[in-house]
Formats: structure tokens, C-alpha cells, sequence
């Protein structure tokens, strides 16, 4: 007779079709062109990457386009230890909020070209591109983000942003 | 590339690949499948309930005794799914059913296989079929079918 089960797979699985809408669509398609697009607000002139099409705050359409840099500081940022199915790096690596020059809210991305341990706030990093050949409409055309060897952001510059 | 104003579109899967823990009892239930036995759990009272449960739902003891049940049974009530979606049990038209299994005082939620809305009804004889592949887990039990006169 066969021992009592003890566990047993219990996935949950959700299959979506992600609509990107106008201004997400422009924003992944700068991308597969290696540029990060946002938007602009019209009253409180807070620039948005990606822009979803609207300020949150003046509730008012951000169709201002506005190119962004692809270098900029890290905000927060926390070691992944853990193993776990499609991970991005082998553990342990470091993801982080990174506000991009230009930009008025930090866009999540990994940090690599480092060792986790110098990953830091107030970090400045830059966007390491797949090669052309490879970009698309898709975050992952930026592989990580690496220190860019400038100076440290003094926290005054980012703190409204933690 | 382009200047297109489509908006782009893509497929995105959420998952959480869960390991559950069933317990004691449902344990020994799902072994029992790997066998070909479905088994319910004897209460005081003398009811048995499959699946079955680590505690009377009449009074909250805890119960241990198993005992066998058939594997054929009448149907309670059902619902016909007409557009199976991936991974349910069956790939064409099927209907969800509550079976009461012969020897069960409660009802078993599962797949039937009738073919057809028009072969379904409530009080309908069905009989298990099996999977050939059995690792103690309820799709041990491929489905229920009518049970043939």
C-alpha cells in the first residue's frame, strides 16, 4: 500500500493578454529604439517613465514626450538570496529603484557589473543595452544597470523620491 | 523602426507554483487512489464522507477511521462546460458534477465524460475511470462516465 501523501502541487496559474495602451506602447517601442520615454505633466511638470497617460496627482493627460537619460541613481534597492524559479541572476544580486536623470519617479531594474555589496543609495549607475540586434519592445533590452563611476548623489537630491 | 500608433499587446502568464500540504487524512486519501481505492472517513454517527475530513462537521471530533466506498455512484447535480479550458480534465465538452458515491453520505466534486449536454441528468448512474498513471492524487481518477447497463 502506498504511504500517505504529504504534499501536493497546487500551482496557481493566470493567463492575461496585456493591453500596453497609447502611451505604454510608445514608451516599450522607444525602447526597442534604446531610448526610455516619459511623460510630462502639463501643471506640476513631474516627468513620468513610463507615462501611463495621465499624472496621478493633477489627474490631467501627460502627452508631453519626453526622452530621458539612460544613467541615473539609485534610489533603494534590495539582495535577492534566494533561489527561485526564473530568477533573473544567479543569487545573490541586487534589484533596485533607479531614478533616471530627467525622470520624477524611479523605474525598478537589476543592478549588475557589481558585487552586491557595493550596491548602495545615492549610487549612480548606467543602462548596459543587449546588442542592437537583440533590443525589442521590452524592459529586458536593458540587461542591468552598472555603476557608472561618477561620484554618489547626495540624498538630498533623491530623497523625495525614497 | 516605425512610427505605428498600434498598440502593442502581449501574453502574460502569473504563476505560483504552490506545494500544498494536504494533511493526514486527505494523505491517506490520495494514496488510497494510487490503488484505485477511494475511501471515505466513518464518523460516530455512522456517516461517511468523501472526501473525507479530519473532523466531524457535526461535532469537531477528530476522525481516523477510513473505510472504502464504490467507485460508481449517482450524480446530485451538474453543470455543462462546453468550452474546456487548458489543463481542466477533459479536452472536449464535459460537465462539473456532484457524485454521490455508493456507500457516501456526501457528495464528490468531478469531471464527467457524457459526450453530450443531451445524455445528462440528475440522478445519473456513473462509474470511475481511472487513469493509467496513479501518483495519489485526484487525477488518479480521470473522470466518471455513465455507468453501462
Amino acid at each position: 500500500m502506498k504511504e500517505p501523501i504529504k504534499v501536493m502541487p497546487g500551482p496557481v496559474r493566470l493567463e492575461y493578454t496585456v493591453i500596453a495602451g497609447r502611451h505604454l506602447s510608445r514608451y516599450l517601442r522607444a525602447l526597442a529604439e534604446g531610448r526610455l520615454l516619459g511623460g510630462r505633466c502639463p501643471a506640476c511638470r513631474k516627468v513620468y517613465v513610463p507615462s501611463r497617460g495621465a499624472c496621478p496627482t493633477c489627474a490631467l493627460p501627460t502627452d508631453e514626450e519626453v526622452e530621458v537619460s539612460d544613467r541615473g541613481t539609485v534610489t533603494t534597492f534590495c539582495v535577492i538570496n534566494i533561489a527561485f524559479d526564473n530568477a533573473a541572476l544567479p543569487p545573490p544580486y541586487a534589484a533596485a529603484s533607479v531614478l533616471l536623470d530627467g525622470a520624477d519617479i524611479p523605474i525598478f531594474h537589476l543592478i549588475g557589473g557589481t558585487s552586491v555589496d557595493q550596491v548602495r543609495m545615492g549610487l549612480r549607475v548606467r543602462a548596459v543595452w543587449v546588442e542592437k540586434s537583440k533590443l525589442g519592445p521590452t524592459l529586458e533590452s536593458i540587461r542591468w544597470f552598472e555603476p557608472s563611476g561618477e561620484p554618489d548623489a547626495d540624498y538630498s537630491s533623491f530623497r523625495e523620491h525614497v | 523602426m516605425s512610427q505605428s500608433n498600434e498598440v502593442l499587446s502581449a501574453r502574460y502568464v502569473l504563476e505560483y507554483t504552490y506545494q500544498r500540504s494536504v494533511g493526514p487524512v486527505i494523505g491517506r486519501f490520495l494514496a488510497g487512489l494510487a490503488d484505485k481505492r477511494i475511501e471515505g472517513a466513518r464518523t460516530k454517527s455512522g456517516r461517511v464522507i468523501v472526501p473525507p475530513t479530519e473532523y466531524d462537521p457535526d461535532n469537531g471530533e477528530a476522525i481516523s477511521e477510513l473505510v472504502p466506498v464504490a467507485e460508481t455512484g449517482v450524480i446530485t447535480a451538474w453543470c455543462w462546460i462546453s468550452e474546456p479550458r487548458p489543463n481542466q480534465p477533459l479536452d472536449r465538452p464535459f460537465a462539473w458534477a456532484l457524485i454521490q458515491l455508493d456507500g457516501a453520505d456526501t457528495k464528490l466534486l468531478h469531471a464527467v465524460d457524457a459526450e453530450g449536454i443531451e445524455r445528462m441528468q440528475t440522478g445519473m448512474r456513473v462509474r470511475v475511470r481511472w487513469s493509467e498513471k496513479r501518483t495519489g492524487h485526484i487525477r488518479d481518477i480521470a473522470c466518471f462516465e455513465p455507468e453501462r447497463a
